[in-house]
């Protein structure tokens, strides 16, 4: 049987509406989202949605969240697709539970349907309650049956909660120091576990010390030595944190084979086998369309997510059954690479999300629940945590893979492209465990699965391809992609995952192609742009901003402007940079006008603005993955820095129309792309010359000093 | 192996423990104060901060030892939900944190700030927390949050 026609994609997976809504508790309402709280706010907006759609106060309530005993399946917290996605199928579901109690009050009651409504879960009939509500009809309205898509839910005019800014549900705790992390948990009887990481995938452990790793351990420690995973635990996490920080040189291993430091840089990626293909309009035959010719060449290091805590996880065997909590973006994807990492039945394993440091994409989560679980396993009726240590995570979570993106175009007799090519190399941008078993611990037990596959998703929205497109007026464009299988180091998703280089290369090129046709910049973009909201954008950030044409460049201060629709699917968002540079540069001013359609809760959004533009302004200044022959070398804070206190801009965030009837446009990773190539530009015009090397440090920005 | 005496938010307080444990141990493990985090036992990231003698210390890398018989502030003698410091207030109410992870060890530099520069520049304050790493991006709204409760305190003193 198909879906019916109206129904969300997430809701038609998971059609049980008591799958998302229950009436237990007198005056409660447990609420279920697959999606789970990784540092944005989704789920106050969550719960601003269900208040909405239900007609209940927000405080009546109950969240469930990322468990695989108790939510639907909705399988990553990502992509920016929470709300857009996952918010609509918990808005439709809502909306229809609360359209079958108004059904069977009407038919019960002898009511006209048309004059009942709710208010804050009590059936009211033209503005006086009937004595009914939620809570004494829960038995006759079976909420165990599938979702028919019957209500879109109310219309914008209506919201009274969708659309206000509610503060954040869990930061109070946090403010005041409350155990809210999985950091912070303690079942009874737990071990603590370290792992001693394999080098490298196939690495294996020729010798290990265990008498050595005994004698360095202030109290009694147990070693779990299976294949070529070796764990080291104890009741104190003292004593198992000091032996785990001299762990490595006690064990020998064989397989490793050196990599070559020099991969550090993005460039050796044009000299390795690829996987190819194009997307778009086909290439010209014959001679090129045009009169002109413009062509570049911009390059970015693998990226950490450099969550500002390493991962952590906690599992427990017992009675055949293993229950797992983790700070992982997906439950039940990790759900199924566990099972097939232990031989399970996936319906004899429970994963339960608990929070975590800001992840921003697929960091070590996935890999410390795996370790604790491998531990459990072998270790029944004990709970085990697994702490990452610092240089563990730096070293070894997976990165976002090393960039270049040259991009080609025919230019006609104003300069404008008339035909454009992004060209794209790069390694593999998702790698997560749910798709190909991708996990460390599964890595050195006996029985290893093969690596997984290099894969990259469908264009739109892509992974390495993502914006790719310009969303410009071009009569024709293309990408031409080359997926790099074969990496130095383990690559998967960060915030943006190939769009931060390909917005960084074509919004270059655009000030590059403005330069040159002697236009400003932002006039330039908006002679070749219709889309209407993209304009909006465009023209609100050049207000905001004070945006002047024709300012002189290579006076040591610098504007650059920068703009995107993240996936040319989701929000729109415009950024304006200005920046002062002497031997470095300082980022002074960060303007942003963003358009995610309708926003659940202003404030939040803007919050994530911000914080995508403070981000994305770090990786644009300061960040890439030191290598040396062993691997990661930058293992700590120092070897790589990010943007501190004393760096910030200022930064003004606007949203156009965001109570606009329209649909919810994802926002979380909208500002990366725009703002690094609003930085990039900004210390072109500073400088008047341009960089097409990130991160902008003091070292490129002296070189093209001495040369200038 | 003689207990160590500390003085833990207002309270003394015997730990019996290997005097080279890091008080984010102590503090964690032995006290059950989870609001002090453990971020990269480098002294590098500010997740673990905690006043000392009414200094700010990254807690990860202090001995036991080194903190006996002295005076420990927390994150959890900062205050509470019903006696929120101006801070915790100020942070609430400008929305200043996303994963808010870094929040108490950003909040107790925060306060050694405030209790020896009542008015401080946003320059100052910025330097004042600069030992402290935010990954989300939280530090324009953590700014503004600590100007807002140097206003709150400096308001209270003049009533």
């Amino acid at each position: 049987m198909s879906a019916p026609p109206n129904l969300s994609p997430l809701l038609a997976a998971n059609p049980r509406l008591d799958q998302w809504v229950q009436f237990q508790a007198p005056g409660r309402v447990t609420v279920s989202t697959g999606r789970v709280e990784i540092g944005q706010g989704v789920l106050t907006a969550m719960l601003q949605i269900a208040a909405e759609e239900l007609d209940v106060i927000p405080e009546r309530i109950l969240l469930q969240t990322g468990d695989t005993d108790l939510t639907p399946n909705e399988g990553y917290t990502a992509g920016s697709q929470s709300i857009q996605f996952g918010g609509v199928a918990l808005r439709m579901a809502c909306a229809e539970v609360r359209g079958l109690f108004l059904d069977h009050a009407a038919a019960a009651f002898g009511y006209s349907r048309g004059d009942l409504a709710v208010r804050d879960g009590a059936i009211i009939h033209r503005g006086v309650a009937t004595g009914h509500d939620y809570w004494s009809l829960t038995l006759a309205v079976d909420l165990r049956r599938s979702a028919t898509g019957s209500s879109l839910g109310k219309s914008v005019s209506d919201y009274r909660v969708i659309g206000q800014n509610t503060p954040r549900i869990d930061l109070a705790a946090k403010v005041f120091g409350g155990p809210v992390f999985i950091h912070d948990m303690a079942l009874d009887g737990m071990m603590h576990a370290r792992v001693v990481r394999q080098p490298r995938r196939g690495a294996t452990i020729a010798n290990v010390d265990e008498a050595a790793l005994r004698r360095a351990a202030k109290g009694p420690i147990e070693i779990l030595h299976h294949g070529n995973f070796l764990a080291m635990l104890a009741e104190d996490e003292t004593v198992v944190e000091a032996v785990a920080a001299v762990a490595p040189g006690h064990v020998v291993w064989g397989g490793v084979d050196a990599i070559n430091p020099f991969h550090e840089e993005a460039r050796w990626l044009l000299q390795q086998p690829s996987i190819d293909r194009s997307i778009g309009a086909p290439a010209p035959a014959g001679a090129m369309p045009g009169v002109g010719r413009h062509e570049a060449t911009y390059t970015r290091m693998h990226i950490a997510h450099a969550s500002v805590a390493p991962s952590c996880g906690l599992a427990l065997y017992r009675d055949g059954r293993l229950t797992v909590w983790t700070h992982s973006q997906g439950v039940y994807p990790l759900r199924d690479a566990l099972a097939r990492t232990l031989n399970l039945d996936p319906a004899a394993i429970s994963v339960k999300h608990a929070q975590g440091p800001g992840c921003y994409g697929h960091n070590g989560a996935d890999d410390a629940a795996a370790d604790a679980a491998v531990i459990a396993f072998r270790n029944p009726d004990r709970p085990v945590k697994v702490r990452w240590r610092r240089e563990e995570e730096f070293g070894f979570e997976p990165v976002s893979p090393a960039m270049v993106v040259s991009v080609h175009a025919a230019l006609d007799g104003v300069g404008r492209p008339a035909d454009w090519t992004t060209e794209i190399w790069s390694g593999r941008h998702t790698s997560r465990p749910g798709g190909g078993g991708n996990l460390l611990a599964a890595e050195a037990l006996p029985n290893a699965p093969p690596a997984p596959p290099a894969v990259e998703s469908g264009y739109p929205p892509g992974a390495g391809t993502r914006n790719g497109e310009p969303l410009y007026d071009f009569a024709a464009k293309r990408i031409v992609h080359h997926l790099i299988a074969e990496t130095p180091v383990r690559t998967s998703s960060l915030r943006g995952l190939g769009a931060t280089l390909n917005v960084y290369a074509i919004e270059s090129f655009m000030d590059e192609l403005a330069e040159q046709a002697g236009m400003d910049t932002v006039a330039y973009r908006l002679s070749l742009l219709s889309d209407a909201r993209a304009r909006a954008v465009i023209e609100h950030a050049a207000h905001l901003s004070g945006w002047k044409a024709g300012v002189p460049s290579g006076t040591g201060r610098g504007r650059g402007f920068g703009f995107a629709r993240y996936k040319n699917l989701a929000a729109y968002a415009a950024v304006v940079a200005e920046v002062e540079v002497d031997e470095a540069v300082r980022l002074l001013r960060v303007w942003c006008a963003a358009d995610a359609g309708l926003v659940i809760n202003p404030d939040g959004a803007i919050n994530q603005l911000e914080g995508g533009i403070i981000q994305a302004a770090s990786w644009a200044l300061k960040e890439g993955v030191r290598l040396d022959t062993e691997g990661i070398s930058s293992r700590d804070w120092e070897s790589y820095p990010v943007l501190r206190f004393s760096e910030m801009p200022e930064v003004t965030v606007e949203l156009i129309d965001h109570m606009a009837d329209r649909p919810c446009l994802g926002v979380g990773e909208a500002a990366g792309g725009p703002t690094v190539a609003a930085i990039g530009n900004a210390v072109a015009h500073a400088l008047g010359a341009r960089i097409r090397d990130l991160p902008l440090t003091r070292e490129r920005v002296m070189a093209v000093l001495l040369k200038v | 192996m003689q207990p160590i005496q500390l003085l833990v938010n207002g309270s003394t307080i015997s730990v019996d423990a290997d005097a080279d444990t890091p008080l984010l141990d102590i503090l964690r493990n032995h006290l059950g104060l989870k609001g002090t985090k453990f971020g990269c036992g480098l002294e590098q990231c500010g997740c673990c901060m905690v006043l000392v003698d009414g200094k700010p210390e990254k807690s990860c890398g202090k001995p036991l030892s080194a903190v006996a018989g002295r005076n420990i502030v927390t994150i959890e003698g900062m205050g509470t939900a019903d006696r929120p410091h101006p801070l915790q207030q100020a942070f609430l109410d400008e929305q200043a944190g996303q994963c808010g992870y870094c929040l108490p060890g950003i909040l107790i530099s925060a306060k050694a700030l405030l209790d020896r520069n009542p008015s401080p520049t946003r320059a100052q304050i910025a330097e004042a927390l600069d030992d402290n790493i935010c990954r989300c991006g939280s530090h324009i709204r953590i700014l503004r949050a600590v100007e807002r409760a140097a206003r709150l305190i400096r308001e209270g003193a003049a009533r």
